[in-house]
């Protein structure tokens, strides 16, 4: 379970996050939609501690990520994010960039962290890209790379940021497959998108962020047909 | 048809001098690389204003003539008693004026690894070290070599200044031989001549690299 109580933060005078309570349950797959720098990426970027928070706390199964107590390395072992940008590690092989982490952070075989790379990537259809480097991939084919290094750490959760809007409209689509794949399988996510079809069908809820406060969250069917607070109506037909 | 006095004895000579400009360079850049990448690395991590000391003290490396460097450290070594040799004297001279410059290229090199990259091997579990190791340095490594190259082969013709300090390396050598000899086109010649063969594997071993990793891209 992820917990997100009264979350402050802020860039220098900016006030990126102004309060934010969020509690994702296992299983749940939460959708977070809004206008841009509504602080959706910097709420993710809180979640596995890259950035530190001014005041609140989150709870990742009741451990607090920025407790000074906390193992952060240890703790990001279990929640895997996928961000907007391409961020494949482009002196490794598709098979090298999805072994890395379990062999230097769980200490697995190379032959271990292999099969379970190589399952992971025939999940995300990369199953012949083994030996490819990333440059060599297309935008989509980059983004499900990035998926499955993150799932070959058998996280319990999985933030993604955005991971279609870098992409040209015809490679969305395999990406969302994919991602809807997990969340059949049951994967409990957090997925920052501007997709609507997607968090319609996909999510559990739907969160509307609006310039650092989560102004609205709901079942889709009542986010999208009748949300209750006008700047989600009014940001939903501007993206209609 | 061509004569000349040069003899064998006189190439041996040469290649003596050569020896020691590759011990030269060889400790230099060493000893300069090794402190290059500490210094790079601090500077890389660590807010600029906290790295102003060593900022300012690197400038004034790279801003000194080297021949001022080593004339100064070689009379301040003498009066203080400390009886390094002229060469080690040397060495240390220009290992501190190559790091100065490798601090810089380091740097830039690690700055130039985006910062979602950094992030995404961190967020994977990845120590601050691992991070370093794997990810960091390789991707900056393909950045900083051509400039390293280059400052190596500087390095290696910028070690002549230390003739100053009465050190019989390549180019004093040539400067014995031409005034006892006196056919100083011949023998610059030789010099160049011995000089490109010791720069040239170091350049050949950059472009492969380069080529080799191009490859990826
Ligand atoms: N590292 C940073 N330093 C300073 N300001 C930042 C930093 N990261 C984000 N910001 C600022 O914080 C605000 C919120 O950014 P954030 O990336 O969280 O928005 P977002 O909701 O993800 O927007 P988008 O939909 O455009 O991705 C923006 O104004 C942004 O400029
Ligand atoms: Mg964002």
């Amino acid at each position: 379970m992820i917990e997100i109580e009264n979350v402050h933060k802020s860039f220098g005078a900016l006030k990126v996050l102004k309060g934010i309570d969020l509690t994702v349950a296992k299983g749940e797959v939460v959708s977070v939609i809004g206008g841009s720098g509504s602080g959706k990426s910097t709420l993710l970027t809180c979640i596995n501690g890259l950035e530190p928070i001014d005041s609140g706390r989150i709870l990742v199964d009741g451990t607090e990520v920025h407790a000074k107590s906390t193992d952060l390395n240890k703790l990001r072992r279990k929640i895997g994010i996928v961000f907007q940008q391409f961020n494949a590690f482009p002196h490794l092989t598709v098979l090298e960039n999805v072994t890395l982490a379990p062999r230097k952070v769980k200490g697995m075989s190379k032959s271990d962290a292999e099969e379970i790379a190589v399952k992971h990537l025939n999940h995300v259809g990369l199953g012949d890209k083994l030996k490819v480097y990333p440059s060599r991939l297309s935008g989509g084919q980059q983004q499900r790379m990035a998926i499955a290094r993150a799932l070959a750490m058998s996280p319990d959760y999985m933030l993604f940021d955005e991971v279609t809007s870098a992409l040209d409209p015809q490679l969305v689509g395999e990406v969302l497959d994919t991602l809807k794949l997990l969340a059949d399988e049951g994967m409990t996510m957090i997925c920052v998108t501007h997709e609507m079809g997607f968090a319609r069908d996909v999510s559990n809820r739907v969160a509307f962020f609006d310039q650092g406060v989560m102004a609205e969250i709901g079942p889709p069917e009542q986010i999208f047909g009748d949300a209750k607070n006008e700047a989600t109506r009014k940001f939903l037909s501007s993206v209609r | 048809m061509f004569e000349t006095d040069l003899s064998l004895n006189d190439l041996m000579f040469l290649a003596k001098g050569a020896g020691v400009t590759l011990a030269i360079t060889f400790f230099a850049v060493t000893g300069g690389t090794l402190m290059g990448l500490l210094f790079g690395v601090i500077r890389a991590q660590i807010k600029p204003w906290m790295a102003l000391p060593l900022t300012f003290v690197l400038d004034i490396f790279r801003s000194v003539p080297l021949l001022i460097q080593l004339i100064l450290a070689n009379a301040f070594q003498a009066i203080a008693g400390f009886g390094i040799s002229p060469f080690v004297t040397s060495c240390i001279v220009l290992a501190l004026y190559t790091s100065a410059y490798c601090t810089e290229i380091v740097r830039g090199a690690i700055e130039a690894v985006p910062m979602v990259t950094r992030r995404a091997a961190r967020s994977l579990g990845l120590t601050w070290g691992q991070d370093m190791t794997q990810i960091v340095f390789p991707m900056a490594l393909r950045v900083a070599l051509p400039s390293w190259i280059g400052l190596t082969l500087g390095v290696m013709k910028d070690s002549a200044l230390v003739l100053w300090l009465g050190i019989f390396e390549l180019l004093k050598s040539s400067q014995v031989l031409i005034t006892r000899l006196q056919e100083p086109m011949f023998i610059l010649l030789i010099t160049g001549a011995i000089y490109f063969m010791l720069s040239f594997p170091i350049a050949r071993l950059g472009g492969r690299l380069e080529r080799k990793w191009k490859e990826n891209d």
